[in-house]
């Protein structure tokens, strides 16, 4: 732990910057996928000149081939154009997921941290049974109970990984409790609050940057899997696992309704994953 | 002195599972609108007040909260799980029946896993640089793959193009290879990650040093001796796994359109069933618990140094 702390809180000297900042191929591919996805998401209209809805009966089903790179489907709607489209709904999902599981967890992880004995052994308690329920399970638990819908599918997601990180951040906060400069702060008399403030909070939440990245790909990957159920976004929407349930009959005839929407998303869930494992080496200094 | 450590995991698991089902009581007490409304959607006219009356006095909707609690715990201390609000069937026989196909396809899948797992970690683990950094690239890329996708992925190569197994239907052992086969990548992806790295540790130790030294093959050291360190912290993850491979296997379910639990959890969270939701989830959490009990078990035999905390 102490090394981590070291890390943090000054520049290593016998390193120089440039090395540091050395890229491997997989994370400038990764940025690439990532920097195209975030285009997509805010003007899709820059990386296709077709519509998402259009109707085109006379060209349904085509194979991928110039014109309709990644083919048609059944009501003749280009796949490529509908992917793109769907980029910010998915991503939006992805992340919003990832924040209301990020909130949940600093709250519950912070409380246990900073709380006494008790309060930590029953937020303790309290994670292991929700651990008892695999996290796609509890969003189908979540969904069942309030009805399907993006609003839900966000917070179906979001409860359904919230448990993990908070038994993350809860580690952190009694890491950077116990370290050697809160019990300086404290031995100075700083007040409770400033130390929390100043010291706990930052240095806890620094590591979960890389969480949250890695975070968004898994809520991407789980609320495609809530929508290729038929339990998220209702279609025509283009979204991503939405596009995947709408093939899903049809994958016998016509195989690029499933492969290139399930391609966008384990392309941005890998981008997302492969940025969030460099950022927690570079935080933490860890291999692998 | 032993019997009391594990009679306390006994009873925390029990508290674990009564605290599960408390929970699922809360959410369905959340849950917006009568489940009377559910139950009578069948019908074909808008249900009168007199009948949603009827129906929230035989199911008991209309009773105290407490009341409803101490009933629902009561019933679930006996194995009793409800009635179906769409089926009109109970609960546990609508498990019961469809309960097997579930269990084939986790067990096989986890079985395969760890079979693919250790293959691949004894292959490449240690080995030339190169080697081994394809392995690993391998097992990173196969943990993240979306069981959907790799699913319809297997399905169009190796069933509608190679036309080698069943597209749907089918007997004996074809119809649940790609399935299992699709439950078991990403999972052999998390374990292999565990395993090699386990492994890369405990050949460094001097007891390897000391066999290599008695003229023992590198073969046989990976296998008389390494394996056996490498396979603990995966037995922790596979217990963490019954309860992952179940979620996964109502998306497999889906794609390959086998009968199942996922599909009647999925039709059932659909329909707002939520006796049935409750049910299986409550079924995978006994499933989870229990595996973890058993993990703890199986960590005393594989490793006979670790003693009960």
């Amino acid at each position: 732990m102490t090394a981590i702390i070291d890390r943090t809180h000054r520049q290593p000297s016998w390193q120089p910057a440039v090395s540091r900042w050395r890229l491997r191929p997989g994370v400038i591919l990764s940025s690439a996928v990532i920097a195209f996805l975030v285009v997509a998401a805010i003007d899709p209209a820059l990386l296709t000149t077709q519509s998402p809805y259009a109707v085109n009966l006379g060209a349904a089903l085509r194979a991928p081939g110039l014109g309709h790179i990644f083919g048609t489907d059944q009501s003749g709607r280009d796949i490529y154009t509908r992917i793109v489209y769907g980029t910010r709904q998915s991503l939006l999902i992805g992340v919003g997921a990832t924040a209301v599981a990020m909130g949940g967890a600093i709250f519950l992880g912070l409380l246990a941290g900073l709380s006494g004995r008790f309060v930590d052994g029953m937020v303790n308690r309290f994670l292991e049974v929700l651990f008892a329920f695999p996290g796609l399970l509890l969003a189908l638990l979540f969904v069942a109970a309030f009805g399907q819908g993006v609003s839900t599918e966000i917070i179906a997601v979001g409860i359904g990984s919230a448990p993990g990180y908070a038994r993350m951040v809860r580690g952190q906060v009694l890491a950077v409790k116990g370290s050697p400069y809160v019990e300086a702060a404290r031995a100075l008399g700083h007040p409770s609050r400033r130390i929390v403030r100043q010291h706990i909070f930052p240095n806890a939440m620094r590591p979960l940057v890389a969480m949250v990245a890695m975070g968004v790909g898994q809520s991407i990957v789980w609320a495609s899997a809530l929508s290729f159920l038929g339990l998220g976004v209702a279609p025509p929407a283009p979204e991503w696992g939405a596009m995947l349930d709408a093939g899903r009959d049809l994958v016998t005839q016509a195989w690029w309704l499933e492969i290139f929407p399930g391609l966008a998303i384990v392309a941005c869930a890998l981008s997302v994953t492969t940025i969030g494992r460099y950022l927690r080496q570079r935080f933490e200094g860890e291999t692998g | 002195m032993k019997w009391i450590v594990w009679l306390k995991r006994l009873a925390g698991a029990v508290g674990v599972l009564w605290a599960a089902a408390t929970l699922t009581f809360i959410v369905q007490q959340l849950m917006p609108g009568s489940p009377a409304l559910t139950i009578l959607s069948g019908g074909a006219t808008k249900p009168t007040h007199a009948q949603i009356l009827a129906v929230d006095q035989a199911y008991g909707f209309n009773k105290p909260v407490i009341v409803q609690y101490l009933t629902f715990i009561g019933h679930l201390a006996q194995g009793n799980l409800g009635t179906s609000y769409l089926q009109h069937l109970p609960v546990t026989t609508i498990i019961a029946q469809q309960m097997w196909p579930t269990i084939e396809l986790t067990v096989v899948a986890l079985v395969a896993s760890w079979v693919i797992a250790l293959v691949f970690t004894i292959a490449t683990a240690k080995r030339r640089r190169i080697v081994s950094a394809i392995g690993s690239g391998i097992e990173i890329i196969a943990a993240g793959l979306p069981q959907y996708w790799l699913g319809i992925i297997l399905l169009v190569v190796f069933a509608i193009e190679l036309k080698w197994f069943p597209v749907e239907g089918g007997s004996g052992v074809a119809p649940i290879v790609l399935p299992a086969l699709t439950l078991a990548i990403p999972l052999a992806g998390f374990i292999g990650q565990v395993t090699r790295d386990e492994f890369a540790k405990v050949l460094d130790q001097p007891f390897i040093i000391s066999a290599r030294a008695r003229g023992m093959g590198d073969t046989q050291v990976r296998l008389r001796h390494a394996l056996r360190h490498a396979v603990l912290p995966g037995i922790t993850l596979s217990g963490w796994a019954l309860g992952s491979l179940f979620s996964s296997a109502v998306v497999v379910e889906a794609v390959f359109a086998r009968e199942g639990l996922g599909q009647v959890l999925t039709n059932a969270v659909a329909g707002q069933d939520m006796p049935v939701v409750v049910g299986v989830t409550l079924l995978v959490a006994v499933v989870y618990v229990l595996a973890n009990l058993l993990v703890d078990a199986a960590y005393v035999l594989v490793d006979p140094e670790i003693r009960l905390a």
